[in-house]
């Protein structure tokens, strides 16, 4: 290309490019993507330096963490932040628009994986490290933040899809049969979720003729009834409630996370699922929220059955850690409510039990890591005993238990109370009932892991009153025990002090709902700021 | 395909269509052409060189494993999309200069670095997987 031609009629740029001059504080949207992005570059680049993989990951994620605690503030005190990718204007640059969701989302999940992970030495063998556990992992954390931060729904696919492909590397990382058993499960099933969203991402588009998320909330509102917009709304939501796990599309689940390495369960428990949860409450509240009322009373029913499903399936599970994917599946339920509710306070609880759930579920995973390094297995009929071995241990996965049962005062009693509030006020006693049954299920179930692997004296069959400690090891290195214990016991800590001051993350979550009902801020923000 | 026609022209075929890659990557910004389908042209002379050669021969000229190349690729494509956080413009902003070298004048912009970067990503990437196929076929 030649340079500009000096006699040719001048160009207005300004009808079609962003001019104002970005400062840094812009620059926060797109830095959380970025840097994981480029350090998953390098990480790649030194694919066989793997000493260099665990400090390079680490400072990535720490970066990650602070940017995105900045952005938090950001959008806390001036509401939603926008950025057009090259500089073109909306709708038709691809933007990247962070409200207090996202941005509260993207800071919990940066926290969790970095907690999960800064210590991960010992649990990730010198095998797992060749075949890329820490790039797959920055390239995890592009698509995740990718997806909390995107303000385009056709770009909301990509980052699921670079997510996806990240998460089917560390899921068959250790090339065992049953892992890549677990990932063709997972991954077939996600890829029709994905299809599915794509295509009525087409539909979508073919509709209203936009894919800017604010352009599609203002017009969403403006169209017609001729407009098929609940079929696309309830494609989206199908398409969302799959990668969420929601019943009945859960058995993907509970078939693969308890496959790969604990850490890699811990990541994809705290963070995966609650990308479809983000979506859904994105797309079924803030840009199809007039829409999905069509079909509330299914998704009403979905959610109840969601949580009551998942808490069944824990009570009758035996390995430790597919037990743990029933409790994640039963969440998941409590999470959809404030979808299927759409009320101000019914989303507050969702958005707050989703934030919690990301750091408890995260927590258990790494905790059931623990126990199977220690006892060799993860079947509940050979636990038992590890209270006698270490009581300390034993009371931090308490609290854990206590947290994701809901129980006061730990941080899953306060979104449950929620919850039950907001659907008694939106006469849905049915669903209350819902949620303090599965809550009591819930009890029942993770009562039952503690009695089995904590209380009792030994394996099944051991006599009462006897100790049979034969089949748990020791962690012999004190710096392999600070490090699988380590970030179990920091998680259960930001538990405990979400239980005992709720009101940070309450305030978020109430933040977060109120500007995913009334989208006229964010729409105003997106295109009024930058309209010509 | 171990016949000594095929042994003795190949390489000959191989650094032409690698030059060819850099050409239809370059013209790409105006015409067709462009980082991907360059790269998959640059991936089909290193298959094609293994055929002739085996595996272990392209791999020892590649120098690089093809995933560290894919993976300065990446990093390429990134870091030409942040340089615009130095000229105040959005991420991704594409930032031209017209510097004259030896009385012609070149056209450098961030988008070609990008196209480059693709370029990387897909010939390391797609390498990857054709030398292993190749390698698992028994090759030579």
């Amino acid at each position: 290309m030649a340079a500009p031609d000096p006699n040719a009629p001048a160009v207005d740029i300004a009808a079609a490019m962003v001019t104002a001059p970005s400062t840094f504080a812009d620059w926060l949207l797109i830095l959380p993507v970025a840097v994981p992005l480029l350090t998953g570059a390098i990480l790649v680049m030194v694919r066989h330096h793997t000493h260099l993989h665990r400090p390079l990951a680490g400072a990535g994620l720490a970066i990650l963490l602070g940017l995105n605690l900045l952005l938090l503030q950001r959008v806390v005190t001036e509401g939603p932040v926008t950025m057009m990718m090259g500089g073109w204007l909306p709708p038709f640059g691809i933007a990247f628009t962070a409200d207090v969701l996202g941005a509260t989302f993207a800071t919990t999940a940066a926290f969790a994986a970095l907690v999960a992970t800064a210590t991960a030495g010992p649990s990730i063998n010198t095998a797992e490290r060749r075949y890329g556990f820490y790039p797959f992992l920055m390239l995890l954390m592009t698509g995740v933040t990718g997806a909390f931060l995107t303000g385009d729904i056709f770009n909301l696919y990509v980052w699921f899809e670079v997510l996806l492909i990240s998460s089917f590397g560390l899921l068959v990382l250790g090339s065992e049969k049953r892992q890549i058993d677990g990932t063709v499960k997972y991954g077939i099933l996600n890829l029709v979720a994905t299809t599915l969203f794509l295509a009525s991402v087409g539909l979508l588009y073919g509709t209203l003729g936009t894919l800017n998320m604010a352009d599609i909330a203002a017009k969403a509102r403006a169209a017609g009834p001729e407009a098929p917009l609940v079929t696309i709304a309830a494609l989206l939501t199908f398409a969302f409630a799959m990668k969420a796990a929601a019943f009945p599309l859960n058995f993907w689940l509970p078939a693969s996370y308890h496959t790969p390495t604990p850490t890699v369960s811990a990541l994809f428990a705290g963070l995966l699922t609650k990308v479809g949860v983000y979506a859904l409450l994105k797309v079924g509240v803030l840009l199809l929220g007039n829409q999905t009322g069509a079909f509330s009373s299914v998704l009403v029913v979905v959610a109840g059955s969601t949580m009551v499903i998942g808490a069944l399936g824990a009570l009758a599970g035996s390995d430790l850690r597919r037990i743990l994917g029933w409790l994640v599946i039963s969440g998941i339920g409590s999470m959809l409510i404030g979808v299927a509710v759409g009320t101000p306070t019914a989303l507050t609880g969702s958005i707050f039990y989703a934030v919690q759930s990301m750091l408890v579920m995260t927590a258990l995973y790494l905790a059931a890591g623990v126990i199977e390094a220690r006892c060799g297995t993860g079947d509940l009929r050979r636990l038992g005993g590890l209270y006698a071995v270490s009581p300390l241990f034993a009371g931090v996965v308490l609290v854990l238990f206590f947290a994701v049962a809901g129980l006061p005062p730990f941080s899953g009693f306060w979104p449950k109370a929620i919850l039950v509030e907001a659907t008694l006020a939106a006469d849905l006693p049915w669903l209350a009932a819902a949620v303090l049954v599965a809550g009591f299920l819930q009890t029942l179930a993770v009562g039952r892991v503690w009695l089995y692997a904590f209380w009792r004296g030994g394996p099944e069959g051991t006599p009462d009153g006897t100790l049979q400690l034969a089949g748990i090891g020791r962690i012999e290195d004190p710096a392999d025990r600070i490090a699988l214990v380590g970030p179990v016991v920091v998680l259960a800590g930001a538990v405990v002090l979400m239980g005992l001051v709720p009101t940070v993350v309450g305030g978020l979550a109430e933040d977060s709902a109120r500007g995913l009902i009334d989208p006229a801020g964010f729409t105003a923000r997106v295109l009024g700021a930058t309209a010509p | 395909m171990n016949t000594i026609i095929f042994r003795t022209i190949s390489p000959v075929l191989v650094a032409l269509t690698l030059l060819f890659s850099v050409f239809v990557t370059l013209r790409g910004h105006n015409e067709p052409g462009g980082g991907f389908i360059g790269g998959l042209i640059a991936v089909s002379a290193f298959a094609l060189y293994g055929l002739s050669h085996g595996v272990p021969t392209v791999r020892h000229a590649m120098r690089f494993h093809p995933m560290e190349i894919a993976g300065f690729g990446l990093f390429l494509a990134g870091a030409s999309g942040m340089l615009s956080i130095v000229f105040g413009v959005p991420f991704l902003t594409g930032l031209w200069v017209f510097p004259t070298i030896f009385g012609v004048e070149v056209a450098l912009s961030t988008p070609m670095f990008f196209d480059i970067g693709v370029y990387f990503v897909v010939t390391g990437s797609i390498t990857s997987i054709a030398l292993a196929l190749e390698a698992r076929e028994g090759g030579v």
